[in-house]
């Protein structure tokens, strides 16, 4: 077995293999955010007063975590145009069915995440901010989801990264993401080798910098005036200068 | 309330009051008709063991929590429900809170805030003060509490009295009828206690109208206008800290008395 060192170059610089990768994050990307949103809102709903409310959180948690992802994907893409004939018009494209199936899936998990994270906050900061004057909405979105955010984030930032990844599910809805243009290069010239070193080259670039972009991110959550290294230093005199 | 004396003195206006306070959690009855005034420029001080209900009541004042049963009055007017005596909104509830300041054992800051964001937040949203009005206040106000120079700070880089002053700050600045302090002293370091008491004796010879759970006796004494003793959901006397200390009536304020001393 060798490995053509030029095949990999190529593939690796290739606009198919670039235009995959941005593919693959674009639809990790909106899948995360609406995936966010989609687990805020059940969240919400699973910490509510209301019975009804949190057993419907409920149902949709123990739903979509129990269904296998690629069965989902599956199941928007092939079974919903059978069901629903208006699925079978153009606009139904392989990246908006990667999209749903990807974020209502992510949605349970991102509930989860940020339930807990809602929990965290100190209740005696909603009173405070209830005393002052505040009204829920404002105490919501001014003291307890800030600090939310922050628990969130590293766990948050723990499902990007699988999301990244399970993007290349769609490749079984035949969306050219990063996975779907490795696999197609592999059936027409057989160097699996270097196609599919390309292709991880890829994904390790795309969470590297995923994973810079959270340190940052993190970093602004830490809410400390002063970052340590930035910290005035304690001047010391030299000890020859002492007594002068 | 036949346990209750209360001496008679000359009349101040009322700022808050509440009138037969009833509180049940669960099966257990926290406050079992509670009466209690302050009025004008007074400090009242509250003792009483933990679990007596002190808290409850200082919540159910600032309307933080619903009543089963009595009335909250400010200013004359009675706060929490509308004239068909059906709870207000939460809008209004808010409006309301916001007149009335309270101050937590915890501190409880914002702790996603600097101590300048802490001040300014309910300026900018209760308020609707502009950014720069808010801030001058906040800056002056925090200059009072002797803070002045850690407005960049965030409350975890804070010792527990600078926290607690912190607090104070974040509530006067609203200009409050009324400060409300839950054992403002209780959770910090003894060396602690007197920066946040001068705060407060401050206050309190500005003409603020206070009232003051805390275990601290000789800020009782010092500065309390009425002192009063909580017990089991009851307030069991109430009287001016000379005659509460020296010639408790009730025995069971004899009895609280002997055990603090
Ligand atoms: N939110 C609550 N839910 C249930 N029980 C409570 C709640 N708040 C207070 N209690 C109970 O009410 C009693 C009085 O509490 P509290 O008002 O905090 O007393 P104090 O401030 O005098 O120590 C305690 O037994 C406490 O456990
Ligand atoms: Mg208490």
């Amino acid at each position: 077995m060798d490995f053509d060192q030029s095949i990999f170059l190529q593939a690796l610089t290739s606009k198919e293999f670039l235009s995959g990768a941005v593919l693959s994050l674009e639809l990790a990307a909106v899948s995360q955010v609406a995936a966010t949103l989609i687990g805020l809102f059940v969240a919400l709903a699973g910490i509510s007063k209301s019975k009804t409310l949190r057993s419907l959180a409920w149902a949709y948690v123990w739903f979509f975590r129990s269904v296998p992802t690629l069965l989902l994907l599956l199941i928007v893409w092939n079974a919903a145009p059978q069901i629903i004939p208006a699925l079978r018009d153009n606009w139904y494209s392989p990246f908006l069915a990667g999209f749903v199936g990807l974020s209502v899936v992510e949605g349970a998990f991102m509930a989860e995440i940020l339930r807990s994270a809602l929990l965290s906050v100190d209740s005696g900061q909603k009173l405070a901010a209830r005393a002052l004057g505040l009204t829920p909405a404002q105490t919501f979105l001014r003291v307890e989801l800030p600090q939310a955010i922050k628990v969130a984030l590293p766990p948050t930032g723990n499902e990007f990264i699988g999301m990244i990844k399970y993007t290349s599910l769609a490749s079984v809805i035949s969306l050219q993401e990063l996975m779907t243009t490795a696999q197609v290069q592999v059936a027409t010239t057989f160097r699996y080798a270097e196609f599919y070193t390309a292709a991880l080259v890829y994904y390790l670039v795309i969470v590297s910098a995923v994973m810079v972009l959270q340190h940052q991110v993190e970093k602004r959550y830490r809410w400390v005036s002063l970052p340590a290294k930035t910290r005035p230093r304690v001047e010391r005199v030299p000890a020859t200068l002492k007594g002068l | 309330m036949s346990e209750t004396t209360t001496t008679p003195r000359q009349t101040v206006k009322t700022v808050l009051e509440v009138r037969n306070l009833h509180k049940t959690y669960g099966n257990q009855e926290v406050l079992k008709g509670v009466d209690f005034t302050v009025g004008s420029g007074e400090v009242k001080v509250v003792l009483g063991r933990s679990g007596s209900g002190k808290s409850t009541m200082l919540r159910l004042m600032a309307l933080l929590e619903p009543l089963d049963a009595g009335e909250v009055i400010f200013k004359g007017k009675r706060i929490g429900v509308d004239a068909n005596n059906r709870p207000v909104r939460e809008r209004a509830l808010a409006r309301q809170r916001s007149e009335i300041g309270m101050v937590f054992q915890r501190f409880n800051l914002f702790s996603h805030l600097t101590v300048m964001q802490n001040v300014t937040l309910a300026q900018r949203l209760t308020r609707k003060a502009g950014a720069a009005e808010a801030k001058a206040r906040a800056a002056e106000m925090l200059d009072r509490v002797g803070l002045g120079s850690h407005l960049h700070h965030f409350p975890s880089e804070l010792s527990g009295g600078q926290q607690q002053r912190v607090a104070i700050a974040r509530a006067l600045v609203l200009n409050p009828s009324v400060m409300l302090f839950d054992e403002p002293t209780s959770a910090l370091d003894p060396e602690l206690v007197n920066d946040v008491l001068a705060v407060m004796e401050q206050l309190a010879a500005d003409g603020m109208t206070m009232v003051v759970v805390t275990h601290e006796m000789s800020f009782a004494r010092r500065v309390g206008t009425d002192v009063a003793l909580f017990d089991q959901g009851v307030l069991v006397e109430q009287a001016p800290p000379e005659e509460f200390f020296t010639n408790p009536q009730q025995e069971r304020t004899r009895n609280f008395l002997r055990h603090i001393h």
